[in-house]
């Protein structure tokens, strides 16, 4: 079949909202595209383990620890749903991993920022949390199936880390003095970070028609971003606390929220690496990774082993923990 | 003692005998929560992390009852955060240093299977409560001996370098594995009340599924007289270790006292 055919028949199929599956043909833009976003998402999963990962083995009571834990985990689980998702298109994890750690592969600037304080574990569910479900929530609906599963796993339990750091928050806005305080200065740094998540604005994001075109995408950055400042606007008055821009104002011609202009200087400046935490965030996931390869190296080496070793011949693999169990008994 | 003892005195031994028991599974899931986010793979990253949130689910229950014992108002924060390190009464095994990956899963080995007979043992017990927390964990760690043991395997019968670390491991750790056994005045208290077995009933059984994984894993035995420790955690006499995990542990709960979080 000729190219423009099948070019035509993906887009009919998309814009009939069928999903696309591994194995149909699709545009080879179409799948860089998919490749890129998908393993920068999936890095921001695991890149954003650390900021709030920084916190575990200080959060103030039994109960933030083992949610803090929970949470951070989901973020693991997210990335390994993600960089799968990614790997159906034909790239490997390892691959992915590789180009994250020498730099060319992005990941979300907002983890870039450093987590000072416990508030920061609240305004990081409450805002970043919150910005990302505002993102991904029309990802559900990608026109590219593992995708749009792997976001629908996604999304459930990210509205739960959402409302757990809004709690966080809350908790704070009613306590002392310092709490309080702590509860604001948290809100004063995240909130234009958070406000960047969604990206460059519109006239200035030549991808965003073609993304939307193959229903990768539903709305524009700016179009995103306005929802999340109309709601966060009406949230933040339950916590007491005030947003950092003081050009916020309600504009009834236009039914939202006017807001203040968004410093594009620092955003590029973290996105091209010197935000204040770029160089320590990827140090520790490279870190990470070179401490286990001799994990990694041994799992490879003891599989291999079982699999030529006449002695193992005649026992499947999985019996370490029957033979376990057995001893256990 | 004489046998009618007060009731306090044998509530106390109970009570201490809870902390105990949270104080271990506190300290080692503090512990394991250090490497999340910094595992060798993700995959495990995860299934460290999940032992760790089941430990301190665990902690809580038993800090919970412990509260319950007390009754002045005490909650399960208060004993994980207020309690200074010689008021723990945790094992010295879980307060250990990570390590690297070997020396983490050995030591999550190490414990689980003791934890395993122990708790066999406790679920059978006289205290009600005990026995349903001790029930409902036993599911838990029986995942964590199967996960920590294929580990223990895969390390000592993976190439040179991970046997060669995994026995560095073993022989860092044999240190701290006679505490387990030698039972601490509380233990023997309730022993004699008929709550709970004398720890040293567990010990051939501890020893055996050890030395089988270890003889599957190619790693040496662990010697009978490895004993070199004089410490006693369990009383709390604690290795440095434990300082600074609470210090970082119970940070903002010191810096701001009387706070909800
Ligand atoms: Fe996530
Ligand atoms: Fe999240």
């Amino acid at each position: 079949m000729p190219l423009q055919n099948h070019e035509e028949i993906f887009q009919k199929k998309v814009d009939r909202e069928v999903r696309i599956e591994p194995r149909d043909w699709m545009p080879d833009q179409y799948r860089k595209t998919l490749i890129r976003q998908i393993s920068q998402h999936a890095h921001s999963e695991i890149v954003g383990m650390l900021p709030e990962g920084n916190w575990i083995t200080r959060a103030p009571s039994l109960r933030r620890k083992a949610t803090l834990i929970a949470k951070v985990q989901d973020e693991a689980g997210h990335g390994l749903y993600l960089y799968s998702a990614a790997e159906t298109l034909g790239i490997t994890r390892d691959e992915m991993i590789r180009q994250l750690h020498v730099g060319k592969a992005k990941y979300s600037s907002i983890f870039n920022y450093p987590t000072p304080s416990w508030a920061d574990m609240g305004a990081i569910g409450w805002l970043v949390d919150g910005a990302a479900i505002m993102n991904q929530v029309p990802l559900c609906r990608a026109s590219y199936g593992p995708y749009s599963r792997a976001m629908i796993r996604i999304c459930k339990e990210e509205s739960f880390h959402q409302r757990q750091g809004f709690e966080i928050l809350l908790t704070l806005s009613t306590g002392s003095d310092a709490q309080r305080q702590m509860c604001q200065d948290a809100i004063d740094r995240w909130w234009w970070p958070s406000i960047m998540m969604f990206g460059p604005n519109d006239d200035s994001s030549p991808n965003t028609a073609q993304s939307m075109k193959w229903k990768i995408k539903r709305f524009t950055n700016d179009e995103l971003r306005q929802r999340f400042v109309d709601i966060c606007a009406e949230q933040v008055k339950i916590l007491g606390m005030n947003l950092p821009d003081p050009e916020l104002k309600w504009n009834q011609e236009r039914g939202h929220f006017d807001f203040g202009p968004i410093n594009w200087d620092e955003f590029w400046n973290v996105v091209n690496g010197n935000g204040p935490c770029n160089k320590e965030r990827l140090e520790a996931r490279v870190k990470a990774h070179e401490d286990g390869a001799w994990v990694r190296e041994a799992a490879v080496a003891y599989a291999n082993k079982r699999k030529t070793d006449p002695r193992q011949a005649t026992a499947p693999s999985s019996s370490h923990f029957e033979a376990g169990q057995s001893l256990l008994k | 003692m004489t046998p009618n003892q007060p009731i306090n005195i044998s509530t106390n031994q109970l009570f201490n005998y809870t902390l105990h028991l949270a104080d271990n599974n506190l300290i080692l899931g503090h512990r394991n929560s250090e490497w999340t986010g910094h595992g060798p793979v993700l995959e495990q990253d995860i299934a460290l992390s999940n032992i760790a949130l089941d430990l301190v689910g665990q902690a809580r229950n038993f800090y919970q009852y412990a509260a319950q014992l007390k009754n002045d108002g005490s909650t399960e924060d208060t004993f994980a955060y207020l309690r200074d390190a010689n008021e723990f009464k945790n094992v010295l095994l879980v307060e250990q240093s990570n390590g690297d990956w070997g020396k983490t899963i050995l030591r999550q080995f190490l414990f689980s299977v003791y934890q395993y007979y122990l708790y066999q043992q406790l679920e059978k017990c006289s205290d009600r409560t005990i026995a349903s927390i001790t029930e409902k964990a036993l599911k838990e760690i029986t995942y964590h001996i199967r996960w920590s043991s294929e580990w223990v395997i895969r390390l000592g019968d993976g190439t040179i370098e991970s046997h060669a670390r995994m026995n560095n491991a073993l022989h860092e750790l044999s240190e701290f594995t006679d505490e387990l056994f030698i039972p601490a005045s509380y233990e023997i208290e309730i022993a004699r009340q008929g709550i709970m077995v004398d720890p040293v009933f567990i010990n051939a059984r501890w020893r055996e599924k050890v030395e089988a994984i270890l003889r599957e894993a190619t790693l040496p035995f662990l010697s009978e007289d490895n004993n070199k420790q004089s410490l006693s955690g369990k009383e709390g006499q604690h290795t440095e270790n434990l300082i600074h995990i609470l210090s970082e542990m119970q940070s903002l709960q010191r810096a701001y006292p009387g706070c909800e979080w």
